[in-house]
């Protein structure tokens, strides 16, 4: 601060140069829609009924909010797992409007529709409600060593960090987003229909490690996924690429890694 | 308890949610499934070779017919269509035409759902309608 207390130039605040900065006023949109949530106890139910609740809503609320304003203001007893709100922890993947998508990621007014329809994802056991078990997905992705294999360690005596350049964070960083949400094995047309298929995620995963050049289980894993449920259970439909919120691009992972089957990279 | 959520062959329904992508991957299914029972059928056309030439015209006369006729032009479809995203398949499955791996940006567009793709994917089904254009010409004479 210079003498006198005056800010030095250029550190202003808008009144003092005398000008006011105008923000845009907020209205709240007052829209109101249907939001209708899958009920259904496998050790009570028979089948899955829907309740309907009308929540209103503005621009920037999510599904999420929508359903936790029915869980909080109507019934308490609605089933849903979430945790980050962010998009990071992977919780709250559910079926959209008939599409997997994570729910605190999916603004109500870009479905453009009156009514939401949520329901657990597709091709996951459910446990109740919206909640699905991820033991399957979970069990996969440790089979295929989602980890660096290699003799030596960067904290043995004597070695240092394994140095990497850009370039070869590049070939894999994209896969390394995965924030095992499941969306990819719901939207999977195989895993629909073949219950062993490894599926997008853990085959984009097997992706991620073999491309790490500080990584030396390639073989390993190479010959867990080579298999009819394993790589060749993949039909390239794309639709585990289409609905992942991270980017990840599973499909590619998986056109890419088929690649070191037939020879084509090393 | 738990509920197994399997989509079974729902998942096959309504192809459009997921993208031009998913409504190949169900066309490819369909002309698949549809070329191989004109194999079949083919076969047992052919065999009636054994029994004759009057069994092979009456077997050929029923091509003849309107139902013959759309019978034949829906092969041919099915056919042009299966070649031509089959050889795209092929291509894609082999690891190429993505570009390379790079760090997701925000909307995350996937470079495996890429406009090269897309664009094989339509030229495969209007191949396919042109080829069904030319086959009804030819049988109908026009």
């Amino acid at each position: 601060m210079t003498k006198g207390g005056a800010l030095p130039k250029g550190f202003e605040s808008p009144s003092d140069l005398g000008s006011q900065e105008k923000y845009e006023e907020v209205k709240p949109s007052s829209k109101t829609m249907t939001l209708r949530i899958s009920k259904f106890n496998p050790d009570k139910d028979h089948a899955p009924t829907f309740l309907e609740f009308p929540v209103s809503y503005e621009k920037w609320t999510t599904v999420l909010d929508a359903i936790l304003e029915a869980k909080n203001y109507h019934d308490h007893s609605i089933g849903v797992r979430y945790s980050c709100r962010q998009a990071m922890c992977g919780s709250c993947g559910m079926n959209i409007n008939g599409k997997p998508r994570l729910a605190c990621f999916t603004k109500i007014s870009e479905l453009d529709s009156d009514v939401v329809t949520v329901e657990p994802m597709n091709n996951f056991p459910l446990i109740r409600d919206l909640v699905v078990g991820f033991e399957r997905m979970f069990s996969t992705h440790k089979r295929i060593k989602p980890y660096i294999i290699r003799e030596d360690s960067e904290i043995s005596s004597g070695t240092k960090e394994f140095l990497q350049t850009p370039e070869d964070v590049e070939k894999y960083i994209q896969f390394s987003s995965c924030i095992k949400c499941g969306l990819c094995n719901s939207a999977c047309p195989t895993m629909a229909a073949d219950s062993t298929f490894i599926g997008p995620q853990g085959l984009a995963q097997a992706y991620r490690y073999i491309a790490d050049n500080r990584d030396q289980g390639k073989d390993e894993r190479l010959k867990i996924i080579d298999e009819r449920h394993g790589i060749w259970g993949c039909h390239f439909a794309g639709s585990c690429s289409q609905v992942c919120p991270k980017g990840v691009d599973p499909a590619m992972g998986i056109q890419l890694l088929r690649g070191y089957l037939l020879g084509y990279r090393k | 308890m738990e509920k197994d959520r399997k989509e079974g062959i729902r998942g096959m329904a309504n192809p459009g949610r997921y993208g031009i992508e998913r409504v190949a991957y169900w066309l490819m299914r369909i002309t698949g499934l549809g070329l191989l029972f004109y194999f079949i059928g083919h076969i047992y056309e052919t065999s009636s070779l054994l029994d004759g030439k009057a069994a092979w015209n009456s077997m050929l006369e029923l091509t003849q017919t309107t139902e013959g006729h759309i019978f034949l032009t829906l092969v041919i479809g099915m056919c042009v269509f299966h070649t031509g995203n089959g050889i795209r398949l092929m291509i894609a499955q082999s690891g190429f035409g993505f570009g390379k791996p790079r760090r997701p940006d925000y909307p995350y567009t996937p470079s495996s759902l890429n406009m090269k793709n897309k664009l094989c994917i339509y030229v495969s089904i209007g191949l396919a309608a042109l080829a069904m254009m030319y086959g009804l010409g030819v049988m109908y004479d026009v």
